[in-house]
């Protein structure tokens, strides 16, 4: 097992692994943020929670099945980001690194967008301020600098610590305990302290950086990593939805209020592989993961949900729900179109640029010069497409075939 | 020139409170060139201030800044001391745009001083500019004289794309005549700086100056040189070099950068495409040598001056 889960760091948590809700008095602070929520609210993370898991599972088979390139599962992470995300306001502006689908899902982002990416149409391209939720982050930490720097904009533009819940707003960041290796991470909490920015440093310790464990990433314990900084840290159950959503809207609020940046690590557990083109079964147990397996987040919830006396129903609606998610979005990746070619000169200057002008001319007229209507590359495709859809039909039936 | 970069920099940060100035010892001192002295005094912490020693930290909260409409001017102390952003400028400010497809615009200015002759420690010479010209998303610029300076700095502020600014430190101290009223020319033109017919000299930033002086041997000796001005070497105005070659049919590409896969081999292979039947000669290019850059004692010898210039317009003439 992870040598922090066996520590004796106190950590916060309101839900225990078998489901059970208790809030410690030394949490009793955060605790009171649970009386922001109502009987809906737990119902909705549930919902959430459940309809990014089935989303992500869908994704691994697209891509198994050649129709994205690649997919970065989030499943184990549900609860860590289904919580921060609602605990982030509606003013607030949320920096992610790549794997925050469930923060996306609370923010209203279109899923597709994330499809879109992986399937290899565009780099992102989603419209950061309708939904305060931006680009993904290939580069580790990278995007820790832009939060930073955001949130510096946030101050010098007075929009925060005014009182006035309308206009006043702090930044969230996510990371991993990977990224936190990074200089960039480093140089983002000086950068926040010094500037005492409105902002939170969310670290999802998901224990694996690819292959290695965080042992191999940090010496301490991350929440103590902004310490030397200037930046406060606390470490929450990353398993506990109601532990994620109350420290981070504590935190946030603080931030919004003007008290400053601070860090929350939130101990949780990657139960996938770090990407489709991961193996983890080269470097990690099968004890291990069996141990998390029984600490799967959106079990706790159920568990708790079904002592509080929510029915069956509620829990096949949400199955339903998810199936349809699923459904809608194969069909909508499959529906995806191949760019045109000029997408990829189109946004690389603000401004006109001679060399751009120059070789979109040439390629323009490169391609016209085949006789066919399309480029052979552009057919190639097309076929590659229809075979893909057909095969995909055949599977289906089989399925359903064996299902009988 | 110092002083018209200051000046440039004082009226856009006058114009728009969005406009910032910020890097290592830019405010009470006003760097360590004092390009920025004056400024903090005058536009306070809101605009210009001090940041942490910590270069990619400096440029990836600049791009911060700008996905919340500010504009950035960010100064990296000295040429070698800017690789510990190179990530942040080639990986992030160069792509976002592209990678947010148009909506996150990036009107962030990097300024450099660069470049040799100042008798400096290791780091404080180099000439990288090929680095930057050689990532898509960048444009790179560098001004010869003060009246460039003055409206070059502006023009790259006004610019919506991020602009690597490189200022050449030896010619800080260069004096000249600034025009306050009307800029030169587009920022990204190139400039025919001394008219001649037998040899043109493209070059940009401090060998500008070596150009001009060996144009001035040259003419004594009776040899035509035509000296063109770069200013801008991404995108590098190939028309305005192509039009000098037409009509002196010989090249040489001088800089104080490293020849090999140079902003000069570039504009080599151009006017190779461009040019090719109007050329009497093969390009030349007069460079640093391809080493690192040499202790001070040594620099005189590292750095291409006029006689080196002329050495290759005898080359291109004896063809």
């Amino acid at each position: 097992m992870s040598e922090y889960d066996s520590s004796n760091i106190p950590m916060v948590q309101f839900l225990s692994p078998e489901g059970e809700f208790s809030v410690p008095s030394q949490w009793a602070e955060y605790g009171e943020y649970l009386k922001r929520l109502s009987e809906a609210d737990y119902l909705k993370f549930y919902r959430d929670m459940a309809r990014i898991r089935r989303f992500d599972n869908e994704a691994t088979a697209l891509q198994r099945q050649g129709q994205l390139g690649l997919w970065i599962p989030a499943i184990g992470q549900e609860a860590a980001q289904i919580g921060s995300g609602y605990g982030v306001g509606h003013n607030d502006h949320i920096f992610p690194s790549y794997r925050e689908h469930g923060v996306a899902l609370t923010h209203g982002i279109d899923l597709m967008s994330i499809l879109k990416m992986l399937r290899g149409v565009n780099h992102g391209g989603w419209n950061p301020d309708a939904t305060r939720f931006h680009l993904y982050a290939i580069v580790l930490g990278s995007h820790v600098l832009h939060a930073t720097g955001y949130a510096m904009g946030v101050k010098f533009d007075g929009a925060y610590a005014t009182g006035n819940p309308a206009t006043d707003q702090a930044v969230i960041c996510y990371m991993g305990d990977g990224a936190t290796a990074e200089g960039d991470v480093s140089e983002g909490l000086l950068f926040a302290a010094i500037n005492k920015t409105p902002q939170v440093f969310f670290i999802q310790n998901n224990q694996w950086a690819i292959s290695a464990p965080t042992s191999s990433q940090t010496a301490v314990p991350l929440y103590t990593r902004g310490d030397g900084f200037g930046v406060p840290g606390i470490r929450i159950d990353g398993n506990d939805v109601l532990a994620a959503y109350a420290v981070t809207a504590k935190h946030m609020d603080d931030a919004r209020a003007g008290r400053g940046p601070s860090l929350i690590e939130a101990l949780t557990y990657r139960m996938g592989a770090h990407t489709t083109s991961d193996d983890p079964t080269k470097y990690r147990s099968a004890e291990e993961t069996a141990y998390w397996a029984a600490r799967d987040p959106i079990k706790r919830l159920e568990v708790f949900l079904r002592n509080q006396g929510v029915g069956q129903a509620f829990f096949d609606d949400c199955a339903a729900d998810g199936d349809k998610l699923a459904e809608d979005i194969r069909a909508k990746t499959f529906a995806l179109p191949t760019p045109p070619f000029e997408n990829m000169f189109k946004y690389v200057y603000a401004d006109p640029h001679p060399l751009i002008e120059e070789q979109v001319a040439w390629l323009t007229e490169y391609e016209a010069s085949f006789e066919t209507e399309a480029h052979p590359s552009t057919q190639l495709h097309n076929v590659i497409n229809e075979d893909a859809l057909a095969d995909h039909s055949g599977q289906l039936e089989q399925v359903e075939s064996s299902n009988e | 020139m110092a002083r018209a970069i200051n000046a440039g920099l004082r009226k856009k940060l006058a114009e728009n409170r969005k406009v910032l100035m910020f890097g290592e010892d830019v405010a009470q001192l006003g760097g360590v060139f004092r390009v920025t002295e004056g400024l903090h005094k005058e536009f306070g912490d809101a605009q210009v201030f001090n940041s942490p020693i910590a270069e990619s930290g400096i440029v990836g909260t600049a791009i911060g800044l700008a996905m919340r409409g500010y504009r950035s001017v960010c100064e990296i102390q000295f040429d070698g001391f800017i690789f510990p952003a190179f990530d942040q400028i080639t990986t992030q400010l160069a792509k976002m745009a592209n990678r947010s497809e148009g909506f996150h615009k990036m009107p962030i200015v990097i300024r450099v001083p660069y470049g040799g002759g100042i008798g400096a420690v290791e780091h404080h010479s180099e000439s990288p500019e090929a680095y930057f010209a050689h990532t898509p998303g960048l444009r790179v610029v560098s001004p010869s004289n003060p009246n460039d300076a003055y409206w070059m700095i502006q023009q790259a502020i006004d610019s919506d794309d991020p602009v690597m600014f490189f200022e050449p430190k030896r010619r800080y101290w260069q004096k000249g005549p600034v025009n306050l009223d009307t800029p030169p020319m587009p920022l990204h033109s190139a400039r025919v700086l001394h008219e001649g017919n037998q040899v043109t000299i493209a070059t940009y930033g401090p060998m500008v100056t070596v150009a001009l002086q060996a144009a001035q041997i040259a003419a004594e000796e009776g040899v035509s040189l035509e000296v063109v001005d770069l200013r801008s070497l991404s995108p590098i105005d190939f028309t305005t070099i192509v039009n000098s070659v037409k009509k002196t049919g010989r090249l040489v590409v001088a800089s104080e950068a490293p020849n090999f896969v140079s902003v000069a081999s570039e504009v080599a292979a151009r006017v190779g495409e461009q040019a090719f039947y109007h050329l009497q000669a093969p390009v030349l290019r007069v460079g640093g040598f391809d080493i690192p850059y040499p202790a001070a004692k040594l620099e005189e010898v590292f750095l291409p001056d006029a006689d080196r210039i002329l050495e290759a317009v005898d080359r291109v003439l004896a063809y």
